[in-house]
């Protein structure tokens, strides 16, 4: 896109939204990439990029479909930001000139994606129909169709789709109970293994930041998955099997996410499902060390990057407070209540600030972690997630 | 005590007026609380069905995908969940009219 569009559309932009925009400063000369964010704003199917060191917002971008539960994963020069909408949107978009490159429909629902670690091959993950399909990066155009097929004729939904190293993708499908590593290291169409009968409505999943441990959260029974991917020939074994045995369960009004799960000094902190507790699990031993009582059913646990801290947020209708855990003491040093609907938080790369969406009143808040204080309020419209750059330089983001 | 009684007398008035346009009992919401019910449901319900609620973990729910449901029957899912599933039972944060609500304007297309 030329420039004199960019600000033609950019000054559009704000002119339709009830917010101002500033005049898009990334047209101001050459700058780098690596201290640029993206946030979702769900309702508008707009996108926000956003300079994290000045605080402000650069531009908005508009015309991304249905981004309720969108996310967004980088090219390895973190130029690019690929933007996986709900239904079915894969959008490439190019943060320097705040412009969509392309955008393709390639599913009817859709729930997220990955980039593989050569930056070449973006897969996304789809619920209708259900399995993975696989792109070009440079280009958008398909690679591989890749249905979750199980049963007689069912296609299963998928979820907790990552990347690992050696150009592989994990996946896990949600309707049949299954793990599958799709790889790509070879000329011609992926080799599928598949691990089935992991457990029952596994609804996520998260990798470790080395690559190497994959573990699916499910839904229909106590417990979780794991698959050490470093294994020879891979095994998913059941771990914090029954950790809640028992005790009656509270209602989920919203899923835990284990993307941001926390894995900090030698020990993950889980969000137990149905309970308003974390799960403090040994990282080497993958056996239960302890318990957190927190202040409702936990979305996301985030550990700060230098892992000392991990943030907490909470399900509806506890969704506005935040409570932040000494990793050290498992303590927790802080909770405040940022506003309703804080649902979304985004650490800087070396964690001294974090972003985070406040849906409800339509703001992004920023925070300086050592001290907690509010360094500045932004606008947005229905923010939800806020993907920063640094993550093109790290596995399973 | 007559400014009461007229307040009262205009209350009951455009109750009965609302009440024969949409069909709605009487005590039927304010319209406060619909706001707040239809940003719940397109927000928070929207997490698993999807904002536009054509479906995401949930199943859709558009009108199309809900004529074999009556009224009823999506308003007793609602407050009760589906046991073995993830849907939640919405009872103490919903009331039966608010439930009530919620499934006939499913089925009718719901409100933006």
């Amino acid at each position: 896109m030329k420039r004199r569009d960019f600000l033609k559309s950019s000054a559009l932009g704000a002119a339709a939204a009830t917010i101002s925009v500033p005049a898009a400063a990334c047209a101001k000369g050459p700058r780098g990439t690596g201290d640029l964010a993206v946030i979702v704003e769900r309702a508008t199917g707009s996108v926000l990029i956003a300079d994290t060191t000045a605080r402000e917002i650069l531009t908005r971008v508009e015309g991304l479909g249905d981004l309720s539960h969108a996310s967004a994963v980088y090219s390895r020069d973190a130029r690019y930001a690929y933007i996986f909408g709900r239904d079915g949107g894969l959008t490439k978009l190019d943060i320097l000139e705040g412009a969509v490159v392309k955008r393709v429909l390639q599913a009817g629902n859709a729930i997220g994606g990955a980039i593989s670690d050569d930056g070449q091959l973006v897969a996304v993950s789809n619920y209708e129909p259900g399995g993975v399909r696989v792109f070009d990066a440079a280009t958008l155009e398909p690679v591989a169709d890749i249905p979750a097929a199980y049963g007689a004729d069912k296609q299963s939904k998928t979820v907790g789709l990552v990347d690992t190293p050696g150009r592989r993708f994990v996946f896990t499908l949600y309707d049949a109970g299954e793990i599958w590593i799709a790889d790509f290291s070879e000329e011609g169409p992926p080799k599928i293994e598949r691990h089935t009968g992991i457990g029952e409505l596994p609804y996520d999943a998260l990798i470790t930041g080395d690559g190497r441990h994959y573990i699916a959260g499910l839904f229909g029974e106590d417990g979780l998955t794991h698959v050490d991917l470093w294994e020879e020939r891979p095994q998913p074994r059941r771990i914090l099997s029954g950790y809640g045995k028992g005790e009656k369960k509270l209602p989920v009004y919203k899923m835990p996410h284990l993307e941001g799960w926390a894995h900090a000094g030698g020990k993950f902190l889980l969000p137990a499902v149905g309970r308003y507790e974390l799960l403090v699990m040994d990282a080497t031993s993958f056996e239960e060390v302890g318990r957190i009582g927190v202040h409702g059913q936990p979305i996301f646990a985030v550990a700060r990057p230098d892992g000392r801290q991990a943030w907490v947020n909470f399900a509806h209708p506890r969704n506005d407070t935040i409570q932040v855990v000494d990793m050290p003491s498992l303590k927790i040093v802080h909770e405040f209540k940022p506003g309703p609907a804080a649902l979304h938080m985004e650490f800087t790369p070396r964690g001294h600030e974090v972003w985070l969406s406040v849906r409800d009143s339509n703001e992004v808040h920023v925070y300086d972690t050592q001290t907690f204080a509010r360094r500045a309020v932004l606008s947005a419209q229905s923010p939800s997630g806020i993907f920063m750059t640094a993550r093109a330089h790290r596995i399973g983001l | 005590m007559w400014l009461k009684t007229i307040i009262l007398l205009l209350l009951l008035s455009s109750a009965a007026g609302m009440s024969s346009l949409t069909g709605a009992p009487a005590n039927a919401l304010d319209s406060a609380r619909e706001r707040e019910l239809t940003h719940l449901v397109r927000q928070d319900c929207g997490s698993c069905h999807g904002m536009t609620l054509k479906g995401g973990l949930g199943g859709p729910l558009l009108p199309e995908s809900l004529v074999d449901l009556e009224s009823e029957s999506i308003a007793s899912i609602i407050l009760g969940g589906v046991p073995g599933k993830p849907m939640p039972p919405w009872e103490g944060q919903l009331s039966e009219e608010d439930a009530m609500w919620i499934a006939k304007n499913l089925k009718e297309g719901f409100p933006q």
